[in-house]
């Protein structure tokens, strides 16, 4: 019994229907549905490399990011992947361990000098490889630190736990503000590991133990973990951030508003934050809560399915799209870290000098990837109802050990993802 | 004669057969391989091979254990009290240690109850989420069935009147029933957010300022009430039009001969009214409880199942794990469970219902 | 004694218009916020401006609302879905109703039975194996025999055409038709199918009304987690999952209302323009017990 897949069998209509074209389909999934900026960057891209060329046609194919995954999951159950995936870094490890994606056929000589956020590697080996990174920093008016008497933290001299939580305290004793820091719970999903687990990675815990993958005992439940917990509790019991019914209108206008003095957000969020009126704004880094400053690291990225049928055309359009001078255009439509200093140069933002150049040296200072497992999308999971839970007042010792059970036994079930 | 019967039995099975077909295809066969996924280890995405795991699946969702434990005593043998309570050990030296205590081993605390001489029992389940699942859903189908059918009754009655216009509040009353429970939940977001929502905002204004605002969806005593009012609002229009139904099969001259009995509105209402409904009640009820036990839109647009478990369904668990989690021995498990679960319940309300000779 | 009576009838009538008022009022906020910029939306909510078209009113969200998303392609996408299985269902649910109300055929109390038992199996229970299943069912194509029904019509269609219950009303229905009709048109010799296209059916106006009514409902607005786990491509995307293309970084609530106003108005005109057939259509659902 022959299993054609429709992708295939379009694919191959195409191909004979050749007398008008003799050009191969090479199809694209992307994550950026209902984001215009976005669409319109890649599909300047994809409009380039069809023009410079006539042996490949890369045509996309757009959805929305809330359920790319799934959506990618369902596709390959049905042997129905495009040829060329968008990928999220750190889910990454998963759809090579699943077969879903071919090590990247591009020479590892042409993205050298990529920031190491922007490559895939699993193993040992290149899957994937982003035009941009992402990084996150805590937001801040000048203002505000002048108000209150801070201290402006640097990359060399961040804030202590104590210095945060003093800066926090001063800002809710002023009363100016409704909250003292967002952290942006209204964004579910994977904004939590990201933003999130770079403070327990601080406080000296883990979502898994990288050094064997395959248990998170004791890292994520330890005397760190369990520091971190308290910590996180203490946060929205004493009323220092809005928990997990904030609103995503609130989360968008709060801080530019000047409801919130402190803002944890990502590098996407600059621009329309100062274009929102913010003419002092600040990106100031990660505080140290004992173990260093950290942030999350990697983003998405592009690689090549393991059921593509013109390989050589996907990677030709990935080696076109990774040229500098696209990474400055969706550098500057989107306000994203541009993979190479090149192509920083270009931009608006990232040139010497540039309002987010800051965010190039926080990236590259304290960027830590996610847990580069297969099992990362469960592990995610199951640290943000975690995280979520401890938020709504639930015992932490206890749900960072569930947490951690789930973990493991997901990953027993997963014959230990062949770690 | 023969011949007859055979082209009766080809025609039988062709006209019915397709129809037969669909439901053998669509929902009979998948459900029997939920019952035989339920037993492996089939993920949705894997390169290991799917294994027969036995019971394993429905031991992670039922294993439950007790642990009673002694209060912690200090050096003079005094029981050591911390806000006016005995101090127990920590659950966790129990549950993390499998090589002593292999039976609490990655289980966790449900419930427990102090008892006497200073001890304390402990319920540890394996799967302490889908126990408040579990829980949750037969609250809701507990408070949501009767509320529910009671209000629709109210409003058949209330609207049960040849008076001008009736037809417009009959209308308006049954709108939200053809409204997606999706957009009903998106709506409701605005009404029951915590800060500006507008119910915060009425009950202020109705207070005068005295009712501080509640964080309905984020508040986890109030956020399952919450949606059973929200469910409630978009379901009860169409019940009260099966009300309706029953109230116009009742003869109006047993009305009119109550009336001459001089009988009171209660009195008609209990012998006149109610005894005519028996059997509208009956399917309400089936209907209502069945629309319940899904419980699953409202959750996956306004609450995830947050906070802190109050609003985890059975339903919404099983698609977290079948579909989110990727488990589906374990989304399957749960379906097993779902559906014994509501046959249990029909064939109680059919017991309980059985027509009385 | 007449003026008790009229201080009752206001009373009746104030009662009903309080009622109406909590039926109504979410259904009319989203309909003025769609007119709103969003921080005016959220500003208003907190007074009864909400309710009312006041401020700054512009169809500006509709605009950037059909930017962002090919609304009328998921349209068309709900609505063929939902015409093309209700059509089905009518066919098929009504003419193995007339199978089993009409014939005697061998098997018919078993398969019946397993039927009427499919009622208490929500379809919920069975999404998770039926992914898997309809992952490797065949489909005749242009192209020949292709394997898998991921990403298509019919895979939004198909599994959802016959339910235990749409069967049930077409058999409670058959019943009290009369059997002398059936029986007499048997013995001029008509065909089972012909008897049930020319006699049955045409006496069948108000069941089919019913489950016409309630299958509409079903597959308009309830069509939600399954599309997520087996539509992936855009074009074949339903108006219910379509709202996710709102979710993105930036809630823009206004377009969210917007495109809420946009799928819920039409069923919502439909309604109120069939609001005599929909009312006695749920009516007679109830009538049979």
């Amino acid at each position: 019994m022959t299993r054609k897949t429709f992708g295939a069998v379009l694919a191959a209509t195409t191909i004979l229907a050749g007398a008008v074209s003799a050009q191969t389909e090479v199809s694209l999934w992307y994550h950026g549905a209902g984001n215009d900026v976005e669409a319109a960057l890649i599909n300047q891209i994809i409009d380039d490399f069809n023009a410079s060329q006539s042996d490949y046609t890369v045509v996309i194919e757009s959805f929305p990011q809330e359920s790319y995954n799934d959506s990618v999951e369902a596709a390959a159950l049905a042997g129905n992947l495009p040829c060329i995936l968008d990928v999220d870094g750190p889910v990454m490890p998963r759809w090579a361990w699943a077969g879903y994606l071919q090590p990247l056929p591009i020479d590892a000589a042409s993205i050298e000098t990529f920031l190491p956020g922007t490559k895939g590697i699993w193993n040992g080996t290149l899957y994937s490889v982003g035009l941009w990174d992402a990084a996150v920093a805590l937001y801040a008016r000048q203002s505000t630190l002048d108000e209150l008497g801070l201290r402006t933290p640097t990359l060399d001299s961040p804030w202590s736990q104590a210095e945060f939580m003093a800066a926090l305290d001063a800002a809710k004793a002023s009363g100016n503000f409704d909250y003292a820091l967002d952290l942006g719970m209204a964004w579910k999903g994977e904004w939590f590991p990201y933003a999130f687990s770079p403070f327990l990675q601080s406080f000296g815990g883990d979502m898994i133990d990288r050094s064997t993958y395959t248990s998170a005992e004791g890292v994520l439940n330890g005397d760190a973990a369990i520091a971190f917990g308290e910590w996180w509790q203490s946060l929205f019991a004493e009323g220092y951030a809005p928990g997990n019914s904030q609103d995503g209108a609130d989360r968008d206008s709060g801080f530019i508003d000047g409801r919130y003095a402190f803002q944890w957000n990502g590098n996407w969020a600059a621009v329309a934050t100062m274009n929102g009126g913010v003419d002092d704004l600040v990106f100031l880094p990660a505080p140290d809560f004992g173990n260093g400053p950290v942030i999350g690291g990697a983003s998405w990225q592009f690689g090549v399915s393991a059921t593509c049928d013109a390989p050589e055309g996907a990677a030709a359009w990935i080696a076109h799209a990774i040229q500098d001078k696209y990474l400055a255009a969706f550098s500057d439509g989107i306000g994203l870290i541009p993979s190479t200093p090149s192509a920083a140069a270009l931009t608006e933002n990232y040139a010497e000098g540039g309002k987010l150049e800051v965010f190039f040296g926080l990236s590259e200072a304290q960027a830590l990837v996610r847990p580069v497992t297969p099992g990362y999308p469960v592990i995610a999971k199951v640290f943000e109802k975690a995280l979520a839970d401890i938020a709504d007042g639930a015992d932490v010792a206890d749900t960072l050990d569930a947490a951690v059970d789930e973990i493991d036994a997901d990953i027993e079930a997963n014959n230990g993802y062949g770690n | 004669m023969a011949n007859s019967l055979t082209r009766q039995n080809r025609a039988g099975w062709l006209m019915a057969g397709p129809a037969f077909a669909l439901i053998v295809v669509f929902l009979i066969l998948p459900f029997f391989m939920a019952v035989a996924f339920s037993f492996t280890n089939q993920r949705l995405v894997s390169p290991n091979p799917t294994e027969f795991v036995g019971t394993r699946n429905y031991e992670r969702l039922f294993g439950i254990a007790t642990l009673t434990l002694e209060a912690e005593r200090d050096e003079t043998g005094a029981v050591v009290m911390r806000d006016g309570a005995p101090v127990y050990p920590r659950l966790r030296g129990f549950t993390r240690d499998q090589e002593r205590y292999p039976q609490y081993f990655r289980k966790r605390e449900w419930f427990s109850f102090e008892r006497a001489g200073n001890r304390r029992t402990y319920v540890l389940a394996s799967d302490v989420v889908f126990l408040k699942a579990v829980r949750n859903t037969v609250l809701f189908v507990l408070v949501v069935a009767p509320v529910q059918a009671g209000l629709a009754l109210g409003l058949a009655m209330l609207i049960n009147r040849r008076i001008a216009g009736i037809n417009v509040f009959r209308a308006i009353y049954f709108m939200p029933v053809v409204i997606s429970m999706v957009v009903v939940a998106m709506l409701w977001r605005f009404i029951y957010d915590g800060n500006d929502g507008i119910l915060n905002n009425l009950l202020g204004a109705m207070s005068f300022g005295a009712m501080p605002p509640v964080d309905w969806l984020g508040n986890p005593w109030t956020a399952l009430p919450a949606i059973m009012a929200m469910s409630i609002w978009q379901g009860v229009g169409f019940h009260m039009i099966i009300w309706l139904s029953g109230l116009q099969t009742i003869p109006a001259s047993l009305y009119e001969a109550a009336e001459i009995e001089g009988a009171s509105r209660w009195q008609t209402f209990r012998y006149v009214t109610w005894p005519g409904l028996r059997n509208t009640a009956i399917l309400i009820m089936i209907i209502i409880t069945m629309q319940a036990f899904t419980l699953y839109p409202q959750i996956a647009v306004m609450t995830q199942g947050g906070p802190l478990d109050s609003t985890q369904s059975v339903v919404f668990q099983m698609v977290e794990r079948g579909y989110g989690k990727q488990d589906i021995a374990g989304g399957s498990t749960i379906s097993v469970f779902l559906f014994l679960f509501v046959l249990s319940i029909s064939l109680l309300q059919g017991w309980l219902t059985r027509q009385r000779p | 004694m007449t003026l008790d009576r009229a201080t009752r009838l206001m009373g009746r009538y104030l009662l009903l218009l309080f009622i109406a008022c909590i039926f109504v009022f979410p259904i009319i906020f989203m309909i003025m916020s769609s007119f709103k910029p969003d921080l005016q939306l959220l500003q208003d909510t907190s007074s009864v401006r909400a309710l009312l078209p006041v401020g700054d009113l512009s169809l500006d969200n509709y605009r950037e609302a059909f930017d962002r998303a090919p609304i009328g392609l998921f349209i068309f996408n709900s609505v063929f879905i939902t015409a093309t299985t209700l059509l089905l269902s009518l066919f098929l649910a009504s003419i193995a109703a007339f199978a089993f109300v009409f014939i005697d055929w061998r098997g018919k109390s078993v398969v019946l039975a397993l039927v009427v038992a499919t009622y208490i199996l929500p379809f919920e229970t069975v999404a998770v194996p039926l992914l898997l299943l309809v992952n490797n069912l065949p489909w005749l194509s242009a192209e020949g025999i292709t394997w898998g029904w991921l990403n298509s019509y019919q895979v939004q269609i198909i599994p959802w055409i016959v339910r235990a219950l749409e069967i049930f009303l077409f058999v409670q229905y058959f019943k009290d038709l009369p059997r002398d009709l059936v029986e007499a048109a048997r013995v001029d010799g008509a065909t089972w199918f012909q008897v049930y296209r020319r006699v049955v059916m045409p006496l069948s106006g108000p069941v089919i009304a019913t489950v016409a009514i309630l299958k509409f409902l079903e597959m308009y607005n309830n069509q939600f987690l399954w599309p997520i786990m087996v539509v992936q491509a855009e074009d074949y995307r339903p108006i219910m999952v379509g709202l996710q293309y709102f979710f993105q970084l930036n809630t823009a609530w206004g377009e969210i209302m917007a495109y809420l106003t946009i799928i819920t108005v039409p069923v919502l005109i439909f309604y109120l323009v069939l609001q005599r057939a929909f009312i006695a259509s749920i009516a007679s659902t109830g009538v049979k017990g």
